[in-house]
């Protein structure tokens, strides 16, 4: 069963993207116009979208600071250790 | 220690992990299952009070201290003793079981201790039971990882006894309660450094990656639930509103977001995000509101949960194929369809997403952070939770079931669904993660204070589906940038791991260095100098004193004829004549008396 639904979605992957597509600009309309932005911590999150660019930078942010931080010298061969 | 009909849970576990060795052939399962039954059945029927109070020597010691902050820990150990004892019902090792029992038995045992003599004496069975769980795994890299664990938690355990020893003189009161972190002291900060070097805090963490890798299937399981949520429980007793806290919480939280990036091994991976999630308690301990110490216990109760749950789906891959690491695997979904099933909604729930367990402890801890103004912290803590959904949510299920095949043709025939004892542990864990997530009143309704928060607002929510969809969006726009290389990422633990070598090169190097400066200066410079010194010195002198009169007198100093030259060869040949001496003489002598004088 499980199986059978993983093999349906990746046969309409093009579909699966335009529906997620669909998905994530809906969220952020919802938040836009129909949100009640009362229970906002910070006068930021008024604007439209805000936790959307949040979650999008965060990602990139960690992302590319990670791979900087083990281009320093963290990242080794796996036989590091035991040369 | 039983006392007016009080059973200590951990003393059911360590006397059915005594007895585990002599029981055989059939009853041998049953049994598996009997004893943590046992035990979850003790915690659920106890009443709260103090029990097991035992004098000795000057003291009374407590072993049973029982309230809603104790009981909620020791309701969740036990629950996850009976998951992991039944996901490791494979293991034919009888002491791989005891052990996992024993260590779990110290964790209640901390929970319960009243005192901190009884505490430090179960935090140190924690230690030396849960080592052999990475020993039993029997490979060379195991047994120095056992080694490299058991020598930092000896070594924090020493400080957290030093501490102990220091407030007892200080105070005369053993008692583990609530400490003064408004005004800390030597003692104060020596067991906090304990305590946060089992919770794992940087710079005190590189044990738990190095050891939690390379621990057994069934082990890894077990082990990932109980030292550093006993280390969050006792802070969260001892420690609650160190403000310190909530910066080191924070740094807990991002520093295994970055290094989950790096890594390539699945558990290691999963391990890294026990450091970042366990940042989240330690920061809601140093916010110490009702609703930051209530987050902090529910996130404990859902960490193990679903940290479990991650622990044994990963592990059911490892179990099956003998790979953990990403460039070994992939493309696995049509093999191991249930294992991917599981370890995807563990993998929703530590992200927090809507209806799974995270989204309703981990946002209590933020909110705490924002009711107390303290926004860096909540935002850096909303932050790594993108970074959580982007690692164990998206990339350990796609890097292991979908993306690249790296299997080889032997890891592909291996590669099935885990036996059925496996997938009904998973099955168990997978169904509370996500009860939790939709029942709030389950967990909050054990927590130490009343609750009045409610997660399920249309603000949160949205803001909680905004960050984790966008997050997945960068997820797949940066696929490539995510794809795991085979490589090792070094850590504090290279300070240990690498120290003896340096040690040992820098006073090859060192001592090299040293033999062969002293060769160049005391064997040859200084005698040389010495030489030429006692050679001309003498002769010099003199003329120093001698020159002046030269000059009164009016004869030619300098040059060929001069009388400086033959002075000098006089000297130079020791011929004196009996007028240079006695001249000679009598002027030191007017030199001795003038400093005489």
């Amino acid at each position: 069963m499980i199986l059978d639904l993983i093999e349906f979605l990746r046969h309409r992957l093009k579909r699966v993207i335009q529906v997620c597509c669909v998905i994530l600009a809906l969220l952020v309309g919802f938040d836009a116009f129909l949100l009640d932005k009362g229970k906002a911590h910070t006068a930021a999150e008024n604007m439209w979208g805000f936790w959307a660019l949040f979650g999008f930078v965060s990602c990139v942010v960690i992302i590319f600071v990670s791979k900087w931080f083990g281009k320093l010298g963290i990242t080794r061969r796996e036989d590091y250790y035991d040369q | 220690m039983i006392n007016n009909l009080w059973l200590h849970p951990g003393l059911i576990l360590l006397a059915g992990a005594l007895l585990l060795p002599l029981v055989k052939g059939r009853l041998f399962r049953p049994y598996l299952l009997l004893v943590p039954l046992l035990a979850f059945g003790a915690v659920l029927q106890m009443p709260q009070g103090m029990f097991g109070v035992f004098p000795f020597l000057e003291w009374d010691l407590t072993f049973g201290r029982v309230d809603r902050l104790s009981l909620v820990f020791a309701y969740i150990m036990t629950l996850m003793c009976i998951i992991g004892t039944l996901y490791g019902m494979h293991v034919d090792n009888p002491f791989e079981t005891a052990a996992a029992w024993i260590y779990v038995a110290g964790s209640l045992g901390v929970i319960f201790a009243g005192d901190f003599l009884v505490l430090f004496l179960f935090w140190e069975v924690m230690a030396f039971s849960s080592v052999f769980l990475v020993w039993f795994r029997g490979r060379p890299e195991s047994v120095w990882a056992g080694f490299r664990y058991l020598l930092v938690h000896a070594a924090g355990g020493m400080v957290l006894l030093a501490g102990i020893v220091l407030l007892y003189h200080a105070t005369g009161d053993l008692g583990f309660h609530q400490l003064d972190v408004t005004r800390p002291t030597l003692p104060i900060y020596l067991i906090l450094a304990g305590f946060i070097l089992n919770a794992a805090v940087p710079p005190l963490h590189a044990w738990l990656p190095d050891a939690y890798g390379e621990a057994t299937v069934s082990g890894a399981v077990f082990m990932c639930a109980f030292t550093t949520k006993t280390a969050v429980y006792a802070l969260a007793r001892g420690f609650a509103g160190m403000e310190i806290l909530i910066p080191l919480g924070v740094v807990m939280a991002l520093y295994g977001v970055v290094y989950a990036v790096l890594e390539n091994d699945a558990r290691r991976l999963l391990a890294y995000h026990i450091i970042s999630q366990v940042g989240y308690m330690v920061a809601g301990v140093g916010i110490g509101t009702e609703l930051a110490i209530n987050g902090a216990c529910a996130h404990a109760f859902a960490h193990i949960l679903y940290k479990g749950l991650l622990f044994m789906g990963v592990g059911s891959v490892l179990y099956m194929t003998g790979k953990s690491r990403f460039t070994d695997l992939g493309g696995l979904y049509s093999k191991m369809p249930r294992a991917f099933v599981f370890t995807l909604i563990g993998g929703l729930s530590i992200s927090a997403f809507p209806l799974f367990s995270g989204f309703v402890s981990k946002s209590m801890i933020v909110a705490a952070g924002f009711d107390d103004h303290l926004y860096w912290a909540a935002f850096l803590l909303t932050l790594a939770s993108a970074g959580t959904f982007l690692h164990t949510g998206l990339k350990v299920p796609y890097f292991i079931w979908f993306g690249k095949n790296n299997c080889t043709k032997d890891t592909w025939e291996k590669a099935e669904d885990p036996p059925v004892h496996m997938q009904l542990a998973m099955g168990i864990a997978a169904f509370l993660c996500i009860f939790i997530g939709v029942y709030t009143p389950y967990l909050y309704d054990m927590l130490p204070y009343a609750v009045a928060y409610a997660p399920y607002t249309a603000y949160h929510v949205t803001e909680s589906l905004q960050i984790l969809l966008f997050t997945a969006l960068g997820f797949f726009i940066f696929l490539k940038k995510l794809t795991p290389e085979p490589v090792i990422s070094l850590d504090l633990d290279w300070f240990y791991r690498m120290g003896g070598r340096v040690f040992k090169l820098g006073s090859q190097k060192g001592m090299d260095y040293l033999s062969t400066r002293a060769q160049q200066y005391l064997g040859e410079a200084l005698p040389r100098r010495l030489n030429t010194f006692s050679q001309s010195a003498p002769a010099r002198l003199s003329l120093l004193l001698i020159r002046p009169l030269w000059y009164l007198t009016g004869v030619t100093v300098k040059g060929q004829e001069g009388v400086e030259k033959r002075f000098t060869e006089t000297f130079n040949r020791s011929l004196f004549s009996i007028g240079s001496m006695a001249v000679f003489t009598i002027i030191m002598l007017m030199v001795l008396l003038f400093f005489i004088s």
